[in-house]
């Protein structure tokens, strides 16, 4: 079996005294998608932002493509050069145009021509149905197009993997589906991801495999239609049921 | 109005009456102005000594006589205004830069700078000024400046320039930490998430208080005459001191006022624009 592109091997985090992951074993393999789902607090995010080095880790390891990047000797910034993250509250740079947001780290962290990284970047924009918005900035834009300029952003750098955070959690209701919309397109094209999400039509629909986070552990895992429909754990199926009972509010 | 008026009807009436309440307020402010300044300036003239303070302090003779001179020292103040304005925009922001940093190498400097910004923002800059300007001289080292207006510069630029930090520092604390995270995960690194997130922000942000110092400053430049070089106000007294005449202190008010109110009416059209 080939090498995953990321990996995590028994990681732990703690702020302060309180216990956040207690030993994540996850592997996203070249183009699958792995979705993370559980309640607010679960550990979700302090997950993706440890695999983006974003936040140290007190123990185990993360790797990618099979080379331990969680190693002190390892310089953060090149990792993150070949990862890309998206946030649930999009954090575009709102002084910089929607094409300025996309071509910064072209230019800036990987040293391409600004006129080739403004011409990818608009080529992006364009696919991601932005075009003719390029020169907008964040605050002229609504949530679901920022939320596309931000995809858009991470994936400039090309990278290895994406890392997304809830990224339709802060958007309005009917903006959704624009944004879900990219990530169903990106999956198709074979980007490889892994994605902590509340939508678990969507999770069903684009994950290759679900994992299920309870208090900073894995309880369940595996494919979506057996977590989703018939899971074993009662934390899951708790989870899933109230999750059900609040959309038919 | 009855019920079944028209909506155009309506629409005029809410007009009409919105109309009258403006021109009653209009009415009103000129009325309650005319009072208050007409007031103020009775008071003035029908005091006892108004006839000799209008013979020394209005003298449109002494105006006249005096104000070429004020105006050459009046360039002095803008020239140096200028330089120092300038030192303490770069000092300031190398200096809020170096004390955001976490480098461990630059542990030393942090701590000098901490002491600078407390020094001489505690200390009145009319000190500074007098300090740095015989006591430098005092030293007597080759190479350290000697002339008043430099030394007066440099005092002026250190007071200010503790300020000035601050300023900044309070602009990059401003900017959400999220933006710097977002940078660091696209691969910039701390420098150029600094350089290209979060400082183009935060300087954006603080423009109106650094605005609001360089107006401070800008009538600071004064405190420089009291080292001797012949800016406006040193002129003025200069003069005033021979004839017995303070007109000439009043035309260098009005220069400094012809500087510092376009100031402030850029500020505060900066910050209508930043309220919005």
């Amino acid at each position: 079996m080939s090498v995953p592109v990321v990996e995590v091997r028994g990681v732990t985090k703690a702020f302060g005294d309180a216990p956040v992951l207690r030993g994540i074993d996850l592997a996203v393999r070249e183009h699958e998608a792995v979705a993370l789902i559980g309640a607010s607090g679960s550990g979700k995010s302090t997950l993706l932002r440890c695999i983006d080095l974003l936040e140290p880790i007190d123990d185990g390891d993360v790797l990618l493509d099979g080379e331990v990047v969680t190693d002190p000797s390892v310089d953060p910034v090149k990792v993150r050069r070949r990862l890309g993250m998206v946030f649930q509250a999009f954090n575009l740079f709102p002084h910089l145009t929607a094409i300025e947001n996309v071509a910064l780290a072209p230019v800036r962290a990987q040293g391409v021509a600004p006129a080739d990284a403004r011409t990818r970047a608009a080529e992006l924009l364009a696919r991601f149905g932005l075009a003719g918005r390029e020169e907008e900035r964040p605050d002229r834009l609504s949530g679901g197009q920022q939320q596309r300029v931000a995809i858009a952003r991470a994936l400039a750098t090309q990278p290895r993997a994406l890392l997304l955070d809830e990224i339709t959690s802060a958007l309005d209701p009917e903006l959704v589906g624009e944004v879900l919309e990219v990530v169903r397109d990106l999956k198709a094209q074979g980007t490889t991801m892994l994605l902590a999400t509340h939508e678990m039509a969507f999770a069903r629909e684009v994950a290759d495999e679900v994992c299920f986070l309870h208090e900073g552990r894995i309880l369940e895992r595996g494919a979506p239609a057996v977590v989703l429909e018939e899971p074993e754990q009662p934390e899951t199926q708790r989870f899933l049921r109230r999750l059900l009972a609040a959309r038919q509010l | 109005m009855t019920a079944v008026a028209s909506p155009q009807d309506r629409r005029a009436y809410r007009a009409a009456a919105h109309r009258r309440a403006t021109r009653r307020g209009v009415l009103i402010a000129a009325g309650s102005t005319i009072v208050v300044v007409g007031g103020l300036v009775a008071l003035a003239v029908t005091s006892p000594g108004w006839d000799s303070v209008r013979a020394t302090f209005f003298d449109r003779a002494a105006f006249a006589a005096a104000f070429p001179d004020v105006l050459a020292g009046f360039k002095l103040d803008v020239a140096l205004f200028l330089l120092v304005e300038i030192a303490v925009l770069v000092l300031g922001l190398v200096v809020a830069l170096v004390r955001t940093t976490r480098a461990p190498a630059l542990f030393p400097i942090r701590a000098l700078l901490v002491v600078f910004t407390d020094v001489f923002r505690g200390v009145p800059t009319i000190l500074v000024v007098y300090l740095v300007g015989f006591g430098v001289p005092a030293l007597q080292i080759k190479g350290l400046p000697s002339d008043p207006l430099v030394l007066g510069g440099i005092g002026l630029t250190l007071s200010y320039t503790a300020y000035v930090t601050e300023v900044y520092r309070a602009g990059i604390d401003s900017v959400h930490p999220t933006q710097r995270q977002a940078a660091l995960a696209l691969g910039l690194t701390g420098g150029q998430s600094m350089r290209f997130v979060v400082l183009p922000q935060a300087v954006r942000r603080v423009l109106p208080p650094l605005l609001n110092d360089f107006i401070s400053l800008q009538k600071d430049v004064a405190l420089v005459a009291i080292l001797g070089p012949q800016e406006a106000f040193r002129v003025a007294q200069i003069s005033a001191s021979s004839t017995f005449n303070y007109t000439p202190l009043l035309a260098a008010a009005l220069l400094y006022l012809c500087v510092t109110i376009p100031l402030a009416r850029l500020l505060d059209h900066m910050q209508r624009r930043g309220a919005r």
